[in-house]
């Protein structure tokens, strides 16, 4: 009887979040149908966003969230790699807590941190002492130049792919560090005893053992990357235009409605934006989906 | 135990009656919208409370919210920075006044040229934030500044990224100056800047901008710009004088304005005073004609009477410009159709 009662209400709690999760997706839908009866698909392709002329087009924003994700991701993957190989295979073993707690602790700081952060000490140190460098050895070389050139401003979508980096190290990271101590000993002593360096047990044991896993946890970082909201509002540099330039201002689907939603239009211009969070929230829900399927293959059938 | 009962119960009705008298006597009221005026409305209703006793609460929602928030009816008066039309108030039959000043500057962060020094009028300034002049050595820049040293340097133009009355006031400004402006960037709280311009979140982002980027101009409201100690330019304004910004030439502004309209909302942007600042502009109460509580409209033509009446210092203190008494006449002229 009790734990009969004990599993309804235990029930209800989990029902109320999916409940919650449909209600977001239908209210989202409803206050962005003018925009979606307006626009129709080509929203999404479309190249313009202008206040003024009531036009409407999602393009620009959601090139900005792809690209600063995935160079963020660029930039982040190899590093989490490291630290996690690090903290698995080399680290010695007193170090290991605190320097594991350390990444953690990372992804705990707020992100209007990492947004002030970036927009008062690293924008300007970015601006002085690395594009101008950057400028001087790429901007010559066809195609890629194209992508460093314009003034040196310091914020801008390479600015901002790298302070989001920063935030979702801590997570592929730990995910990483996870998954890599699911190797079974076994396996690695076998390989250690053929003789193998630390670099070829994890390149042909490690890896291919957590493979899925791995991939699961850069999807978890995608997916934080891809929702960041203040810290890009402050150094992506909010212009809602593409850019071929990486030193260029850009804006994000996520910063343009942390911009735009508090003195929106009634009209299409807040349906717009409620189609935008649509869209993100589409996105950022296939991608976590993969990344939740993944890590569990990989824990369930591939680890110990 | 009777009596017991009968005492208490005389207890509660005292209590009770007690309650409703002090609720009835406060009439606390709610306002919601503009954030530009949110620090003097904050000031006023905290001054307000240690003088009378009764709240004020205003929610800084921005302007289309403290629209909205108002024709919903679930707030008590409005806020808006853009004041709305003869044909809206009558639609939604609200009542509309100006509470305060402040003016808009245009700020900029060129090495080797100190406050004040660079000095634009109305098209130039327009030609940069459009986008079609992009260095600080560029003929028309050069025109206006002979003597003055100005660097081979590429213009960083840097703007409100959020929707803002800020906005609002300046491109309305630079519209009237240009209709390029207007044709290209247009005119509202949010616009469509050139493609390489930089938006920053808030005063605060776009202060921010131009104090770390070297080479940009942005526009703040003038209080910010005080109180950030941030190089401003010289503009020129309908009279041909070269003004730098100031609480008195915002006043000047206002001096010659005609607030005798319907809406109580004249233009005033580009002023022909002689020490007129150009980019000024007031901010707008809006409550209903006819509200479903008695003693929150009277709270609300209370409230703003006293504020008017008492808050000028603390408004210049902020940084903002009170109304001159003239207007503060007629705004309580008109907050008797406040009933």
């Amino acid at each position: 009887m009790q734990d009969k009662f004990f599993h309804h209400t235990t029930q209800l709690f989990a029902f109320v979040v999916l409940a919650a999760l449909v209600g977001i997706l239908v209210s989202l839908t409803y206050e962005a149908w003018p925009s979606i009866k307006a626009f129709g698909p080509s929203f999404l392709w479309t190249n313009i966003w202008s206040v003024p002329d009531d036009k409407y087009g999602a393009l620009a924003a959601i090139y900005g969230t792809v690209v600063t994700s995935v160079l963020a991701l660029l930039i982040a993957v190899p590093i989490s790699f490291g630290i996690a190989l690090f903290l698995t295979e080399t680290c010695p073993v007193w170090l290991r807590r605190p320097l594991g707690t350390a990444i953690e602790l990372l992804a705990g700081i707020p992100s209007i941190v990492y947004g002030i952060w970036g927009l008062f000490v690293f924008a300007p140190l970015f601006a002085d002492h690395i594009q101008p460098p950057l400028q001087a050895l790429l901007g010559d070389v066809p195609v890629i130049g194209g992508w460093f050139s314009g003034p040196p401003i310091g914020v801008g979508i390479l600015t901002a792919s790298i302070v989001l980096s920063l935030m979702v190290i801590p997570f592929i990271a730990s995910v990483m560090r996870d998954v890599f101590e699911t190797v079974p000993h076994v396996l690695k002593e076998s390989a250690y005893g053929l003789g193998c360096t630390t670099w070829e047990v994890a390149r042909s044991v490690v890896l291919p053992y957590t493979r899925v896993g791995v991939i699961g946890g850069i999807m978890l970082g995608l997916g934080r990357a891809l929702g960041e909201t203040m810290a890009v509002t402050f150094v992506i540099g909010n212009a809602n235009r593409i850019n071929g330039s990486l030193f260029a201002p850009g804006t994000s689907i996520a910063s343009t409605l942390a911009n735009e939603f508090g003195e929106a239009d009634p009209g299409l211009h807040i349906a717009s934006l409620f189609e935008l969070g649509l869209v993100l929230f589409i996105i950022t829900f296939v991608v976590l989906a993969i990344s939740r399927w993944l890590i569990s293959r990989s824990m369930g059938s591939e680890g110990l | 135990m009777h009596t017991r009962n009968k005492l208490a119960q005389g207890a509660i009705a005292t209590i009770l009656g007690l309650a409703f008298a002090a609720s009835a006597l406060a009439a606390d009221i709610t306002g919601a919208g503009a954030t530009f005026p949110y620090a003097v409305y904050a000031k006023w209703a905290e001054a307000y409370q240690a003088a009378t006793g009764n709240k004020v609460n205003y929610q800084a929602i921005g302007s289309s919210g403290g629209v909205k928030q108002i024709k919903a009816r679930t707030v008590d008066f409005g806020g808006t920075d853009a004041p709305l039309k003869q044909s809206d108030l009558d639609a939604a039959k609200l009542v509309q006044f100006p509470s305060v000043m402040g003016g808009v500057t245009i700020v900029m962060n060129v090495p080797g040229i100190a406050s004040g020094k660079l000095k634009l009028d109305g098209v130039t300034a327009a030609d940069i934030f459009r986008g079609a002049i992009t260095k600080w050595n560029a003929p028309a820049i050069a025109r206006l500044n002979p003597g003055v040293t100005l660097p081979n340097m590429a213009i960083t133009v840097t703007h409100r990224s959020d929707g803002s009355g800020t906005t609002y006031a300046f491109t309305h400004y630079l519209a009237k100056q240009s209709a390029a402006f207007l044709g290209e960037v247009g005119a509202g709280n949010t616009v469509n800047w050139p493609s390489n311009a930089v938006g920053g979140k808030g005063n605060a982002g776009v202060a921010a901008n131009v104090q770390k980027i070297k080479g940009t101009i942005g526009y703040v409201d003038i209080a910010d710009a005080m109180k950030n100690r941030m190089n401003y330019v010289a503009l020129k304004n309908r009279a041909g004088n070269y003004i730098v910004p100031s609480q008195q030439a915002v006043a000047d502004a206002a001096a010659g304005a005609n607030f005798k309209v319907k809406g109580m909302a004249p233009d005033l942007l580009d002023q022909s005073h002689k020490n007129a600042w150009p980019i000024t502009s007031a901010t707008y109460i809006l409550a209903y004609e006819k509200g479903a509580d008695a003693a929150k409209q009277k709270g609300i033509v209370d409230f703003f009477s006293w504020s008017l009446n008492n808050g000028q210092k603390m408004a210049a203190d902020l940084g903002f410009v009170a109304l001159p008494p003239n207007v503060v006449k007629m705004v309580e002229a008109e907050m008797k159709n406040i009933k």
